[in-house]
């Protein structure tokens, strides 16, 4: 049995302290780039504190529905992102992923698809779910690019689903199933 | 439409509040048919008291008054029999509305087998879409249905609504896979249609 | 789509609101053999209001790794037990059942198995479980022989972990894997 889950080739996951990882949010959400990248949610600005407590509830409530890990380089240890799963649908074996790298700098280098590969290996092997879904923004083709690197396929869009700098986009709806996750994995 | 028009009203039909004292108990009865809860949800169908229909209720109108991005609905009838007026057939409701996209979800079910084929589904979601767009101002409006949830498919497609996305075996049920399908209507095709 | 997940030949699952399971549970926890049968341990006697007063907290819970039922009878609709699945472990599919019958006159009737039957249809059916697993004491031999006809079967053995009535006895575990269920099927 492979015991080596967390750790991958350019970096690994890990567990953070919400006051870390609230840190780290305030700072990257400070960037608006950023924001409109992850989120729909109207671009705004968390306080340390807010983003704490959002991370205890999430972290800490009963349903154990939601994992998430923090994204540091194997190099130097530094803290680059997170990724979670989230909204894990028990009964059906079914889950959504999310995923953030905080600075423009790390963008573009490999570190999303290397925590992508974690987090999937995650979910197929250790939580035995079926498939992983996500949603990505029509304006977001690096991550379009690593989703179908990582194996995923395009499930339709929500037309027009955001308006934002004077325009409508599509939200992409994206999935994997694991059968699909194992057939590449024998292929590589 | 005008400023007039009653947007509650139908012919068979009226949108509602929540009765907190009435309601429960009619609502615990849904909850014990399986087929109910399995068209409406993907949680496990888990049948529910009064007490906690009635905590949940008390849990939605809260989350309407404080998220401003939900609006539920009783659905209830239209009768000149005193017996069968207002008498408690169904929910509906908008949701995961967002306000900066104008995009928002919705849903309605239909509680006794025996209320259903009978034209309430059909007047609520035209009712509901016609909130949606001249009420909420919404863009687009949206609903997620199970692939084995054939009245559903069957309404919405009637009303307009195409299949945007399709969740590949997203559904585990009674030991096979189904996929969770996503419709939409976009306000200008619900303007050409109506 | 099978639907019937909560109607079964003789008994049907329930919700029922605290102040009913209170008073039913109040009372059938006074009767020391439904007690010793269901429970390892000593019996206390809790107040109605007590046992209302958990049940009420209950409802506040938003944990999904139980499902609580009542069960009633389909010919007279009445209360006479409960039957629970619960501590899940979804990511191994796995999980406990519990099951009591608090009404002395149902016992031995095929109401326990078929409360059990429905259970298993909605552990494998709709939360999709890949087993089941329950404890029984050495000395309730109706409710062994029940769980068996459901599908259970034996895995193995707390040797004498009960004391009662002066005497010691094993408590046993028993399991079902889904391919039991669906060859008994």
């Amino acid at each position: 049995m492979n015991l080596d889950l967390l750790s991958g080739q350019i970096v690994r996951l890990t567990a953070e302290d919400p006051k870390v990882l609230a840190k780290s949010f305030s700072g990257w959400g400070r960037d608006s780039e950023y924001n409109r990248l992850l989120d729909s949610y109207p671009s705004v600005l968390f306080s340390e504190k807010v983003n704490e407590k959002w991370l205890d509830d999430s972290l800490l409530n009963e349903r154990n529905d939601n994992f998430l890990f923090g994204i540091r380089l194997l190099s130097d240890d530094r803290l680059v992102g997170a990724i979670g799963l989230g909204g894990i649908d028990w009964n059906n074996r079914s889950s959504y992923v999310g995923i953030g790298i905080g600075e423009q700098v790390d963008w573009g280098k490999g570190y999303g698809t290397d925590a992508m590969r974690l987090v999937l290996g995650y979910a197929f092997r250790e939580l035995n779910l079926h498939r992983i879904s996500l949603n990505v923004f029509e304006y977001n083709p690096r991550a379009v690019a690593s989703y179908l690197k990582a194996g995923f396929m395009e499930e339709g869009r929500e037309r027009g689903y955001l308006n934002r700098a004077g325009r409508r986009w599509d939200v992409i709806y994206m999935g994997i199933l694991r059968t699909e996750w194992e057939n590449n994995l024998q292929r590589k | 439409m005008t400023i007039s028009t009653q947007l509650f009203e139908g012919k068979l039909i009226r949108l509602g509040p929540i009765d907190h004292d009435k309601d429960p108990d009619v609502i615990s009865k849904w909850t014990h048919d399986p087929e109910y809860l399995r068209m409406l949800s993907l949680e496990p169908a888990r049948p529910l008291s009064p007490a906690q229909v009635k905590k949940k209720l008390e849990k939605i109108e809260k989350a309407v008054e404080e998220e401003k991005n939900t609006f539920y609905f009783t659905i209830r009838r239209q009768s000149v029999e005193s017996e069968e007026n207002d008498r408690l057939v169904g929910f509906a409701r908008f949701y995961w509305i967002e306000w900066n996209h104008g995009v928002g979800r919705l849903q309605l079910g239909i509680g006794d087998p025996r209320d259903r084929g009978l034209g309430y589904g059909t007047e609520t979601l035209s009712m509901l879409l016609r909130y949606g767009f001249e009420e909420l101002n919404l863009f687009a409006v949206r609903a997620s249905i199970q692939e084995y949830n054939s009245i559903a498919m069957k309404l919405f497609t009637q009303f307009g609504f195409i299949e945007e996305a399709r969740q590949r075996e997203a559904i585990l049920r009674d030991g096979r896979r189904w996929d969770l399908l996503h419709v939409g209507i976009l306000r200008n095709e619900w303007e050409a249609r109506t | 789509m099978n639907a019937a997940l909560f109607t079964g030949k003789q008994v049907r699952l329930t919700a029922e609101n605290p102040q009913v399971m209170g008073e039913a549970f109040s009372r059938w926890d006074r009767d020391s053999e439904f007690f010793r049968l269901l429970d390892n341990d000593p019996q206390a006697l809790y107040s109605r209001k007590k046992i209302t007063d958990w049940l009420e907290k209950d409802i506040e819970k938003t944990e999904n790794d139980s499902f609580f039922f009542s069960i009633r009878t389909l010919d007279q609709d009445q209360l006479i037990g409960f039957i629970a699945i619960w501590d899940i472990q979804w990511s191994h599919g796995s999980s406990w059942v519990s099951i009591g019958l608090g009404e002395r006159e149902f016992w031995g009737k095929g109401f326990g198995t078929d409360a059990m039957r429905l259970i298993l249809n909605y552990a494998f059916n709709e939360l999709n479980l890949y087993r089941v697993t329950l404890f029984v004491f050495g000395y309730n031999e109706r409710a062994i022989r029940s769980y068996q006809k459901a599908g259970f079967q034996i895995e193995g053995r707390f040797r004498q972990g009960i004391q009662r009535g002066g005497k010691r006895w094993d408590v046993i575990l028993m399991g079902v894997l889904r391919s039991d269920w669906e060859a008994e099927i």
